[in-house]
């Protein structure tokens, strides 16, 4: 945690509210996005339980699985999930505008579509961003009846399609500063410094209670009481954003009622008569009734916390750059659905090596240029950066002109800059300020014996020997220069996986056949 | 596989023998590639230009990576000066002022931006960065990848099309590759982009002949034991000098303050711990470094003198001959300024980073855990305290908070494990505790 946020964070607590750590907002809200509050059962990995999701804060739809190790009920879970959330991504997918674009293979021009817009899914927490990713695993290599038709247990037909998209979202959210799919609580965390510790800012909560406290009362207590507070019952009085559910709501609430389903259930089964078989359906049902009342009083909160937490962040200005991150996205949600429509088969289980390394280095590119984007955005993220020596805020004092000794010289004027900022300038260094959007570089020659830094501009002053208008800073300008860059370099270019060196163990195997499903153990039967 | 033979006792001989198997795979063995592990200052720069020699002189086309460009110009300064006759490439980058402009004045070493230019040269070196970049080129025959513990596998796997063979040279127990972003979900898996260029090719190919470099030519008497034990625990090493070879004196006398008395220490012992009173500080502890930068100030002012091996008489300290080792970039920035309010120039201050393979008589250190409320994986990591601690050749003084090894206590490492993840031994925590206990018996407390 940079020096500034430790600041923050001590005048959070000594105020009792949060304190913003920026001035914009620094991810795309979309207009729309689709919000999923997930629910998963303890004790048994990626069986939902329930969930919330919509794009309406005032109606949700409400998913339950009243007995979430039965498979059949886990699919249904799937099929509506799928039902809710494909329509929503396939609306994205015809609007699109013609966009020219260098083939990387052959380096032509070639005209290839864009969408003009992505769909943006909202999860409560960051553990819910990894359960969209666990339900995308689980699901992604399913077989439907139709396309096996000798499969055991036949997925709902567009069940393997949502797993392809929600690993997708879940890979892409991995990328720095990307927004297609959010968690509540990264997204407060980036805006605001709350007076806790990092790991009590997981509790969407208790964030809230310190940067949206109630009338007059310090976020301290409020956090404490969302984190805490239990009524009679030994219920908590905001229940965890999830997926994970509370034990004392799982014991005391969860697990009976589920009990009491279970044996509707047999009863149903067991019915010998039509006068039976009608009291035990309707035993079912009210038994049903009550596992989705439970699991909706545990939904609804996180539900309404995360539609304020994004009420709070659209109250924030959009920074200027986080259209050009947002672009990004939209190629990336493009590219997936091309890669859909063109038939290929899922996301392979693992990364062959090559596409880890592109991966990481994709990723590696894409937080520099966060980071560069983020302090031009917002002088409050700069402030940061120039409290750490990495910037520096400088008043124009002397401008000298001077030129390169070759034929055709070229302008190289010296600046004379003063600064209260203490940057690490090493000579030789380089340092960049933002002219038109577009980074003008300069050297640090040295020092004055006042403590003023001398610059050299070195390029963005057009090709003539006078520099173009306005490309040389004026005397008394006030300047903010950076001594990182404000484009992240492009890596090279890395080998086909198929000429992967032997260093690396050479072309993976089985690079055109399809993965399938794992095997069904009988842990998987009920 | 070389192994540590107490029975070779002449660590000269001990060294060559290492260095001729080493040769002798390379030159003559049948494996693609070759893996040496080097502890500090073991010789391996003087093995790479002495393969280099030897595989040009062998008549096969080689290409060296190196890891930063300082590091590629050092080696073609190297090269020159043993072989002045040899065509050398350098391949740099076409940034402003890419290379060492001493290799202006090597008529031999031709310099160039494409690789193209530099084709059929016996030798041609340049960055892993650069390399990286080279397409559409025939391949070379041979490679000699230097500092591959310090390469990332992503790395490799972009040059690696670039050569038939290969020779990695590197030291383990220095710090491991990192990447700025979250690299577990490759966790495991034997090419994980983000771990080092030899984990990747000994997990693919695991019949490679690895050697060792048995003698650290550097490290005194005093240091080799230390280092070897609580960082090469299983791949022990030793010092080529003997104790008494190495002496460091003061022309001044001490005036009985604790930075006097701690340079007394390591003067004698070759270790000394200047401990500050316990206290939480920022990173930038201004009593810490202002402790530092007079210790740094007090071995010059004292007209420190080293007799080693190097020379019969006595060679005064200079300023250029130490250096201060910190963990973090902004402490050094506030050593430098501390120094520079002391009047003392000419000392190099960097971060564990940048002070990798780099070599002084005397090191000053801060110690990468003091004052601080918690112990960070990154502050536990045993390259970092290895690369502080394995830097000099007479003495190091470490300069620390008291109570780390209560820190040490109460942290003890929770870095999740990952399944396929060779586990590295030994940790930071048990360095760390290994490195303090001996310092403890060197240690002068702070007197302000």
């Amino acid at each position: 945690m940079s020096l500034i946020a430790h600041l923050a964070r001590m005048e959070a607590v000594a105020a009792g509210r949060a304190q913003p750590l920026a001035t914009v907002r620094h991810r795309r809200l979309a207009e729309r996005p689709l919000v999923l509050v997930p629910l998963t059962t303890a004790g048994e990995a990626g069986a939902p339980l329930g969930a919330l999701v919509g794009t309406d804060p005032e109606e949700p739809r409400l998913l339950v699985v009243p007995q979430p190790r039965d498979r059949e009920l886990r699919f249904a879970f799937l099929a509506e999930l799928a039902e809710e959330v494909l329509p929503y991504v396939d609306g994205f997918a015809d609007a699109v505008e013609p966009v020219e674009r260098k083939d990387s293979a052959t380096g032509e021009k070639v005209r290839v579509e864009l969408c003009l817009d992505a769909p943006q899914l909202i999860v409560p927490s960051r553990a819910g961003i990894e359960y969209v990713r666990l339900l995308g695993r689980s699901t992604r290599f399913r077989r439907t009846a139709e396309q096996d038709p000798d499969t055991p247990y036949p997925a709902p037909p567009r069940v393997p399609l949502l797993g392809r998209w929600l690993t997708h979202y879940g890979e892409r959210a991995r990328v720095p500063g990307s927004s297609l799919l959010l968690a509540a609580t990264d997204l407060l965390n980036r805006h605001w410094a709350t007076g806790q510790s990092s790991l009590e800012d997981q509790h969407l909560g208790a964030l809230l209670a310190w940067i949206d406290p109630a009338d007059g009362e310090r976020g301290d207590r409020a956090a404490h009481r969302a984190e805490l507070a239990r009524d009679e019952r030994g219920q908590l009085l905001c229940p965890p954003a999830g997926p994970a559910t509370d034990p004392a709501f799982d014991n005391q609430l969860l697990a009976p009622a589920i009990e009491a389903y279970d044996r509707a259930r047999q009863a149903v089964g067991a019915a010998e008569d039509g006068e039976t078989a009608d009291a035990a359906l309707a035993g079912l049902h009210r038994a049903e009734r009550e596992v989705r009342r439970l699991v909706v009083s545990q939904l609804k909160p996180t539900w309404d916390a995360t539609w304020r937490a994004l009420g709070l962040l659209r109250a924030l200005p959009e920074g200027a750059r986080v259209e050009d991150r947002w672009t990004r996205d939209r190629w990336s949600f493009t590219a997936h659905r091309d890669r859909i429509a063109a038939g290929e088969p899922p996301q392979p289980r693992r990364d062959d090596a090559v596409t880890a390394a592109a991966k990481l280095a994709a990723r590696e590119q894409a937080q520099g240029q966060l980071d560069a984007q983020e302090a031009l955005d917002d002088p409050l993220v700069l402030a940061g950066r120039r409290l750490s020596g990495e910037a520096f805020a400088a008043e124009v004092v002397e401008v000298v002109r001077a030129w390169t000794e070759s034929k055709r010289p070229a302008p190289r004027p010296l600046l004379t800059v003063r600064t209260e900022d203490r940057p690490h300038l090493d000579p030789g260094a380089k340092v960049y300020r933002s002219l038109d959007g577009k980074p003008q570089s300069a050297e640090f020659v040295g020092r004055e014996e006042d403590g003023s830094l001398v610059l050299r501009l070195l390029d963005r002053m057009g090709r003539s020997k006078e520099p173009a208008e306005g490309t040389v800073p004026e005397k008394g300008e006030r300047i903010a220069w950076t001594l990182f860059e404000h484009d992240a370099r492009v890596g090279p270019r890395l080998p086909d996986p198929e000429e992967t060196p032997w260093t690396h163990g050479g072309p993976p195997r089985h690079a055109d056949t399809a993965e399938l499903p794992d095997a069904v153990t009988p842990e998987d039967l009920l | 596989m070389t192994v540590y033979d107490p029975a070779v006792l002449d660590p000269a001989a001990a060294a060559a023998k290492a260095t001729a198997e080493i040769l002798e795979s390379t030159l003559r063995g049948t494996a693609r590639g070759v893996v040496v592990d080097s502890p500090p200052g073991a010789g391996k720069s003087t093995l790479v230009v002495r393969a280099a020699l030897e595989l040009a002189a062998a008549g096969r086309p080689l290409m060296v990576v190196a890891q930063t460009n300082a590091q590629v110009d050092d080696l073609v300064l190297r090269l020159a000066e043993k072989e002045p006759d040899l065509e050398v490439g350098r391949l740099h980058s076409s940034d402003s002022d890419p290379y060492d402009r001493a290799l202006d004045a090597l008529e031999q070493v031709r310099k160039s931006a494409k690789a193209g230019d530099l084709a059929g040269l016996p030798v041609v070196v340049s960055t892993a960065a650069k390399w990286a970049h080279v397409k559409n080129v025939e391949p070379w025959a041979h490679a000699i990848v230097d500092e591959a513990y310090q390469m990332r596998s992503d790395a490799l796997l972009a040059v690696a099309g670039l050569f038939e063979r290969a020779l990695f040279v590197g030291d383990p127990g220095q710090l491991d590759p990192f990447s700025v972003v979250g690299a577990d979900q490759w966790a495991g898996l034997s090419y994980d982009p983000s771990a080092s260029a030899v984990s990747t090719l000994l997990a693919h190919n695991p019949e490679l002949p690895q050697h060792r470099l048995p003698v650290s030519w550097r490290l005194p008497a005093s240091a080799a034991p230390l280092v070897s034990d609580a960082f090469y625990p299983y791949t022990p090493f030793r010092s080529g000098t003997g104790p008494g070879d190495r002496r460091l004196a003061f022309g001044v006398p001490s005036d009985g303050s604790a930075p006097d008395r701690v340079l007394d220490e390591a003067a004698e012992s070759g270790w000394g711990l200047l401990e500050l009173p316990a206290r939480h500080t920022p990173r930038t502890d201004p009593e810490a470094v202002h402790a530092v930068a007079l210790v740094v100030r007090r071995l010059l002012d004292r007209g420190g003198a080293a007799v080693s091996e190097r020379s019969d008489a006595p060679v005064p300290l200079t300023a250029d001959r130490i250096a201060v080792g910190t963990a973090h970039r902004d402490q050094a920035a506030a050593v430098r300024a501390a120094l520079a309010a002391l009047g003392v120039p000419g000392v190099t201050v960097d971060t564990a980073n940048r002070l990798q393979g780099r070599e002084y008589d005397v090191t000053v250190v801060l110690h990468p855990l003091s004052g601080r409320p918690d112990a960070t994986a990154f502050h536990l990591e045993t390259g970092r305290l290895c690369v502080l601690a394995s830097r000099h050749r007479h003495a190091c003084v470490v300069v620390c908070r008291a109570g780390v090894t209560d820190l040490l206590d109460e942290h003890p490492s929770t870095e999740p494990v990952q399944l396929g993840v060779t586990v590295k031994f030994p940790d930071g925590w048990e360095a760390n505790h290994a490195v303090l206990s001996h310092l403890a018996e060197h240690r002068v407390r702070w007197t302000p």
